[in-house]
């Protein structure tokens, strides 16, 4: 499995975040729950099928300016391929 | 304390025992809920909201069928409305593709279709009726509608040997999961034990399967797989823990740790009618029965793995062994164990011929004489 920048990661069907007024924020999905901290729930808020995985990329850079940027990408992209083996996203073209 | 008592994740709701299926290890206890004694939509709402308050983060809707209940629209919706995760455990009938879609605009996430077998003789052997055909039709109407969706497939001796035909049937559907889950052998299904615990050879063949799947498979299909605990070396950790992680309310709105709870003697439920969740989740008797550790004997007592196994079943330590609080017998530390080896070696024996995978004679000579599940009045 590897992520492709191009692609538009979109929450599966059945995939879900809770209300807005709920703490913690965290992702529903089919037997499963995650709880969302900083920047996990940063990403997870992006995966709306408009953004592609380069822009969720460079916005996180802009976000979290002080960490090294190659260590932002190698940690969204291994966080995007733990949700893609649960089958919480759906990669769109 | 019961400020240190962690809440629970999932809320386990059996709606109705009343199911069109009549499966032979149904995890419904022997006595069936009648229908006139089943909790109201109210009465549901309220137990939702009260869940929610208490850190419950899904609701499992369960039977019988739920599909039964002529409320289930006002079911999903007051769930949701209580921020819940709603699964819905289904055998798929009674339903039309217009009340699927009105399902799923109610709210519905998760949508889990079980099945009986790939073979409709099968599932219709398993199930006492005839029901395969109408869950493929479902399985149609899935594709266009937006809402995620496991198969469920039960295994046993009589279908372990349709794996592959199984797996097929969920790599053409719009499945994001598949769960194979051997029988457990509690209720129905233990009365029926001997005619479905696979053999040895099935389960190692079985297992080999379904790893080499799980990888085929990764990032497309998540496939699951639950093995007989007779053949464990240790227990499961049974519904995470006693009264550790799940709820479940019966029809009647009786409130037990897990499906099978009142087969152990002397054991008391309080009702949601009675009483608040959060006080029947924290301080009554049959929640703190098993809690902690407290309870357990020797070898659990003093063993290394009772904080990852809590020391396995309790429904399953009274069934094998009499004694709710002994070490669950399967755990090849018990000292009950050999009853349990007994129970294999005999079914070994008998059935180890032409009983793998791709069996050398596709059906056995006899059908098993199988006790149904009935309806409740």
């Amino acid at each position: 499995m590897s992520v492709d920048l191009e692609s538009h990661p979109r929450l599966a069907p059945g995939c879900r975040m809770n209300e807005k007024t709920q703490q913690p924020r965290t992702l529903l999905m089919p037997e499963r729950a995650l709880r969302l901290n900083g920047p996990s729930l940063e990403i997870v808020e992006r995966c709306d099928g408009k953004h592609t995985v380069q822009q969720i990329i460079t916005e996180l850079q802009q976000l979290y300016s002080k960490a090294e940027p190659a260590k932002v990408e190698q940690d969204i992209l291994g966080y995007l391929a733990l949700l893609q083996k649960e089958r919480a996203l759906d990669f769109e073209a | 304390m019961t400020s240190a008592i962690a809440n629970p994740l999932a809320l386990i709701a059996e709606l109705t025992h009343r199911c069109p299926l009549h499966c032979v290890y149904c995890s419904n206890p022997l006595e069936l809920a009648q229908r006139s004694t089943e909790l109201s939509t109210e009465d549901w709402s309220r137990v939702f909201n009260e869940a929610a308050a208490l850190g419950v983060l899904q609701a499992d809707f369960t039977g019988g069928e739920p599909l039964t209940r002529p409320d289930i629209l006002d079911l999903i919706r007051s769930a949701r409305a209580a921020d819940l995760y709603v699964n819905l455990i289904t055998s798929g009938l009674p339903l039309a593709e217009s009340r699927l879609e009105a399902l799923v605009q109610a709210g519905l996430d998760h949508f889990q279709l079980s099945f009986q077998g790939a073979r409709e003789e099968t599932a219709n052997e398993i199930s006492g009726t005839k029901a395969h055909a109408q869950k493929l039709r479902v399985l149609e109407w899935l594709k266009r509608h937006r809402v995620a969706v496991t198969l469920n497939f039960v295994i046993h001796r009589r279908n372990i040997a349709q794996l592959p035909e199984m797996l097929s049937l969920a790599e053409s559907s719009s499945a994001s999961r598949v769960e194979f889950a051997n029988v457990q052998y509690y209720g129905w299904a233990f009365a029926n034990r001997d005619s479905l615990l696979p053999t040895r050879e099935q389960l190692t063949q079985s297992i080999d399967f379904l790893k080499k799947a799980q990888e085929r498979l990764a990032g497309k299909i998540k496939v699951e797989y639950v093995v007989p605990d007779y053949y464990a070396k240790y227990p499961k950790p049974c519904m995470g823990g006693w009264a550790r992680k799940l709820m479940l309310i019966a029809p009647n709105g009786d409130a037990l740790p897990c499906h099978a709870a009142r087969v152990i003697p002397g054991l008391s439920f309080e009702n949601v009618k009675n009483r608040g969740l959060r006080e029947i989740w924290e301080v009554s008797e049959a929640f703190q029965k098993f809690r902690g550790e407290a309870w357990m004997q020797e070898p659990c007592k003093t063993c290394d793995r009772r904080a990852l196994d809590y020391g396995g079943c309790r429904c399953q330590a009274f069934l094998l062994a009499a004694d709710a609080t002994a070490t669950d017998p399967v755990c090849s530390l018990a000292p009950q164990r050999p009853k349990v080896d007994a129970i294999l070696a005999t079914l070994n024996e008998t059935n180890s011929v032409g009983a793998g995978l791709a069996p050398r004679s596709a059906e056995p000579l006899t059908k098993p004489d199988w006790l149904y599940r009935p309806n409740p009045s």
